[in-house]
């Protein structure tokens, strides 16, 4: 880092406060694969705190366990060292409090929209009619209300996004985990997407942990951006983004946001490429 | 779906699913009995279309009898390759213990010829049902289960995951999408399956029995009877054909959601 410059407020480190009985909790948290051909060290040790409610997005190589930091939290895995507090419960197996949303929108194609967006009702156990209403709530909040009937494939890969989307949000959890959820969708679907999420976190008021491999995407969205090494994993950095919500596109133009993004790249330039 | 101009009645004919394969099949006929005529083949080497469909009109109830032991048989062996074929799958593809172990064997038992094997059910279960049902099960059994184990293994991890973090029990996530996600690869193999079946009752009637189509075969050829195999074989094709298009019916009400089975393609946009 340029030590001679004194960097402007929005580039400054933020160093993390210890964390409240909120939001998401990672303290000592590293995850080692044991495979046949030894150990493989996916992500070193790791300590940062989520605030409730805060959009906190993941930028990092591929291959820097930035999906296993995702399964760690949900608690599909267990980590090997540390733990993992959310709400203040530590996590040890699948919790049921976060939403996921994959690459793919994963929807099973013999369910219609309505069935695959109750999904986690269904898993859960919990009474179908009480969140019969709320399914079809959320699908008119991301637009998609009339296709309640149809089934996944009649939907274009967008709209069936917005359908995962709601999926991860039916259960009212308190977390949205969402693992490059846009990838898969051309640029200009892309970024309508991503306007459409802030939008939907605004007004659900939820804590989202979103991994990208776009650092404009992470800018734009994120309250914080985490950056990672690559593998094994570790924090390379965490960076406030100070732009006012909401945000339009047009913030892409603002000379903070481009200046973040040109600091968080060359965070890559230092590592080698960013594939 | 609604035609948008109306058709002549001849292409609406040849629009039914069925009338091509038939004219088809008119088509294999006369060029049978064409190269009979031409090439002057004896009788008693391949008999004419005019001899087997004469054996089907005067022979009808004995074949009709001789064909119940056969589809008994038949149905037997399917079902019970079917009720052993999807567990036994379930059980290669839920553990990498199980496939270590039962899968290579398995793979190794099909080289075993099961003609070669099918005399010896006659001695361990005498001349009835028994040895013919084993043999069509025998036949049905493995194409059922390679086609279950690749259905449930070809399930995206991902969203075995997210069901998963959904808090959904290990029988659960199976049942919710393992399973429905393995139904069209298990239907493939059922169809292959229930053809093979109906070769495995034959070859069990070959071996040892008095009854059923295999045996009508066998006794005809004894004789050269030619023109009573060729119409024994036409029932054992139309046995074949019956089951397969009643797998193929099934298959359409438990899967409708299967891109094989989209007939009109509806686009949202």
């Amino acid at each position: 880092m340029n030590e001679a410059v004194q960097p402007a407020a929005h580039l400054r480190l933020v160093s993390d406060r210890a964390g409240d009985a909120s939001g998401i909790n990672l303290s000592g948290v590293s995850k080692t694969y044991r495979t046949r051909d030894g150990d493989v060290p996916s992500l070193r040790p790791l300590d940062f705190h989520i605030n409730d409610g805060e959009f906190f997005v993941v930028v990092g190589p591929s291959g820097c366990g930035k999906s296993t930091l995702l399964k760690l939290i949900s608690g599909l895995l267990p980590p090997t060292t540390g733990e993992i507090l959310v709400e203040g419960e530590k996590v040890t197996t699948p919790h049921g409090n976060v939403g996921i949303v994959f690459q793919n929108a994963l929807l099973l194609p013999w369910r219609n929209i309505l069935n695959n967006v109750m999904l986690p009702i269904d898993m859960k156990r919990l009474a179908r009619d009480k969140y019969l209403a709320r399914a079809k709530e959320l699908l008119k909040l991301v637009g998609l209300e009339g296709f309640e009937k149809k089934l996944p494939w009649q939907l274009s890969g967008g709209m069936q996004q917005r359908a995962s989307i709601c999926r991860a949000l039916v259960h009212d959890p308190k977390i949205m985990l969402m693992d490059e959820p846009f990838g898969a969708l051309d640029a200009l679907t892309r970024e309508r997407m991503n306007v459409e999420l802030m939008r939907i976190q605004r007004e659900t008021k939820k804590t989202v942990l979103l991994i990208t491999h776009s650092i404009p995407e992470a800018v734009f969205l994120a309250d914080r951006v985490l950056v990672m090494t690559e593998r094994p994993g570790a924090v390379a950095a965490i960076y406030d983004v100070p732009l006012p919500r909401p945000r339009s596109l047009d913030v892409m133009a603002d000379p903070v946001f481009t200046e973040l993004v040109q600091r968080i790249r060359k965070h890559f330039f230092s590592q080698g490429a960013l594939d | 779906m609604a035609e948008p101009k109306p058709q002549g009645a001849v292409s609406k004919m040849l629009n039914a699913a069925w009338v091509r394969p038939f004219l088809f099949l008119v088509f294999i006929v006369v060029a049978w009995d064409l190269s009979i005529r031409l090439f002057k083949i004896p009788a008693y080497q391949i008999p004419s279309p005019a001899d087997v469909v004469a054996v089907l009109r005067t022979e009808w109830p004995e074949l009709l009898r001789q064909s119940w032991p056969t589809t008994y048989a038949t149905v037997c062996g399917f079902l019970l390759s079917a009720l052993f074929g999807i567990p036994v799958a379930m059980l290669i593809a839920g553990s990498k213990t199980v496939e270590s172990y039962v899968y290579p064997l398995l793979v190794f038992s099909q080289s075993v010829p099961k003609i070669a094997i099918a005399p010896l059910f006659v001695v361990w279960f005498g001349f009835g049902i028994i040895p013919k049902v084993i043999s069509a099960f025998l036949l049905g059994f493995f194409p059922v289960v390679v086609s279950a184990v690749q259905g449930f293994k070809s399930v995206d991890p991902d969203m075995v995951d997210l069901a998963r973090a959904m808090q959904g029990s290990r029988f659960q996530v199976f049942r919710t999408v393992n399973l429905p996600h393995a139904l069209p690869a298990i239907f493939s193999g059922l169809k292959v399956s229930v053809t093979l079946a109906v070769v495995g009752a034959v070859v069990g009637e070959f071996v040892g029995s008095n009854s059923g189509i295999g045996y009508v075969m066998q006794r005809s050829i004894g004789t050269f009877d030619l023109p009573t195999m060729f119409a024994a074989l036409v029932i054992l094709a139309l046995l074949g054909v019956i089951l397969f298009w009643m797998v193929d019916r099934i298959e359409k009400l438990v899967i409708p959601w299967h891109v094989s089975q989209r007939e009109d393609v509806i686009f949202a946009s």
